[in-house]
């Protein structure tokens, strides 16, 4: 099976019941197997011109590389494979843009963006994330978050000052150490986990899980998986109808299928007839 | 506006502190940033640390200890209206961030900017004290456009929000402090009743947000409780559940008082409990 026909992907962003507009993007590339979400800061329109930016760099660029080259393969001197590489190098290629973006026009200074982005390959799954966007899996009954939010909150929590039931109460939430598009480089917290056949992911920014419990979260994904785009707006609409003070935004991606890169010397030779 | 503690004996105010610095000290001796001239009060009794909008209390091994809302704690993350009791004294701790913003303001995503030079992990072994002690953010006045290795600690974690003075962004663009997930509380309880086949009479109360009902891989339905009334929405199947006779769509259908609902072959009637 390949990518495209072993994952069911599905999108929801919403400007939630308090904001005027939605500063959160989500994009995703099923031909890749590609899933990207961001949620933007900044005054005026910044914030989605932040996060704009972020989705069209990393599904546009990395759809490109990916028609000619396999994610497995490791790229002249890297010593990491191609499919971690290019989340890691099209993370930093956006947050060039978005700097420059804002240093040239002044209604755009001090822009930025989160992101988590999840590109699928070889029955695994490569993360990277800056800032308090998440990746979550559902995995037969266990919902768990995946990656660790890049924020004031998270380090608190790691140095035992505070925990994480208290962590509920605090007042200070989203404030994020780490940010696409805020200073001259930035380095993208990257992963790859192997992914099972059933799996569900969920990518989401901050406006689901401060407004959602992650057991409600869990226990939504887990009766919804068969109808994966009803399982998203209901996200959309749990967080919404428990206030809604943020932008909301959702990415699943359901494992329904083996998706092993084919090896082998037929492999090679049909590769190399493709080129 | 920072937090602030009251200083009270016997329900007489005694005295209001802003709290304004990272760190500051209750305790009997004069350098103290708050002194309690009594012999009941060790000499450093007690630690305060602020971290933004968040304050937490600790007790400095204290001869007669701390209480706060009436019970003993070594260390306790304060709440606005908490009463912390030292002896006969009283402190009360008002955070009142809320009042303090407009709606639009809420929950904004904001970046803690850093590291300054020199930064080393935060030692996550130490004993409570330590790592209480390390916790703690220096806000520095100016942006620091420092090497960005990208690794933030939080013992050097500087902060500068993009495009606002530091200290005042602090202050005044704090997020609510509304808990999460308040259930929806507000929608009268309800109840669906089996009225054909083998369970027929058996009553399911809808006590969940969620609710699927039917066979799994066959039919199924989830009925939503929202704060404005229940929904029923297809999930699953060729076929679509019925309400009153008429199928549904893929849409949610809101639920009457007495509403039958045909789901895989079998009918039920959805009904409010009050």
């Amino acid at each position: 099976m390949n990518v495209e026909q072993a994952l069911e992907i599905v999108s929801e962003t919403n400007p939630g019941m308090v904001r005027s507009h939605n500063e959160d993007s989500v994009g995703h590339e099923d031909s890749c197997g590609l899933a990207v979400l961001a949620d933007g800061m900044g005054g005026y329109n910044a914030g989605e011109v932040a996060s704009g930016i972020t989705i069209s760099v990393l599904t546009t660029e990395i759809r490109h590389r990916l028609q000619s080259a396999s994610p497995v393969e490791y790229a002249g001197d890297k010593d990491e494979e191609l499919g971690v590489a290019l989340l890691r190098e099209n993370v930093q290629k956006a947050n060039s843009s978005i700097y420059q973006a804002a240093q040239s026009q002044p209604q755009y200074a001090g822009m930025g963006t989160t992101v988590v982005a999840g590109l699928f390959y070889d029955n695994r799954v490569a993360v990277a994330h800056v800032g308090d966007s998440r990746m979550y899996r559902l995995r037969g009954e266990e919902f768990v978050p995946v990656t660790r939010d890049h924020s004031l909150l998270q380090e608190q929590i790691d140095s035992g000052m505070i925990s994480p039931e208290d962590a509920r109460r605090s007042k200070n939430k989203n404030l994020v150490t780490r940010a696409v598009g805020v200073e001259a480089e930035v380095e993208a917290e990257v992963h790859v986990y192997d992914v099972q056949v059933g799996d569900i992911y969920l990518f989401c920014s901050d406006g689901l899980n401060d407004m959602v419990e992650d057991e409600d979260i869990g226990s939504t994904l887990q009766m919804l998986q068969a109808n994966l785009p009803l399982a998203a707006s209901q996200l959309v609409q749990l967080a919404n109808d428990n206030g809604g003070r943020d932008n909301v935004s959702v990415i699943l991606v359901k494992v329904k299928g083996e998706f092993a890169v084919p090896r082998g010397w037929l492999a090679k030779l049909l590769s190399w007839f493709k080129k | 506006m920072a937090a602030k503690l009251i200083l009270s004996m016997d329900g007489v105010v005694l005295k209001e502190y802003a709290l304004n610095k990272e760190r500051m000290t209750i305790g009997r001796k004069p350098h103290n940033d708050i002194v309690i001239d009594n012999l009941a009060v060790s000499g450093e009794h007690a630690a305060l640390v602020t971290i933004l909008n968040d304050s937490f209390l600790e007790d400095l091994d204290s001869t007669n200890g701390v209480a706060v809302n009436g019970e003993q704690i070594k260390k306790h993350f304060l709440q606005n209206n908490d009463v912390i009791e030292i002896g006969k004294y009283r402190m009360k701790y008002l955070n009142d961030q809320q009042g303090q913003t407009t709606a639009a303001d809420f929950e904004k995503t904001m970046v803690l900017r850093g590291p300054i030079g020199g930064s080393k992990p935060a030692d996550k072994t130490g004993d409570a004290t330590a790592s209480f002690m390390k916790t703690q953010v220096n806000v520095v006045p100016s942006a620091t456009q420092g090497a960005t290795t990208g690794k933030f600690e939080a013992a050097d974690a500087a902060k500068s929000p993009a495009g606002q003075e530091p200290g005042k962004e602090a202050a005044g663009k704090a997020p609510a402090a509304a808990p999460a997930a308040a259930p929806a509380g507000g929608t009268s309880p309800a109840a669906v009743q089996i009225l054909t086949g083998p369970n027929t009479g058996k009553e399911l109360e809808l006590v969940k947000n969620l609710t699927t009902l039917g066979k799994p891989g066959l039919q199924v339905a989830v009925i939503t409780r929202r704060p404005h009334g229940y929904f029923i929405t297809h999930v699953e199947g060729v076929n679509f559940p019925e309400v009153n006779g008429e199928a549904l769509d893929e849409h949610p259908h809101q639920l009457n008082d007495h509403d039958i609902i045909e789901l895989a072959g079998v009918k039920m009637e959805f009904y409010f409990k009050a």
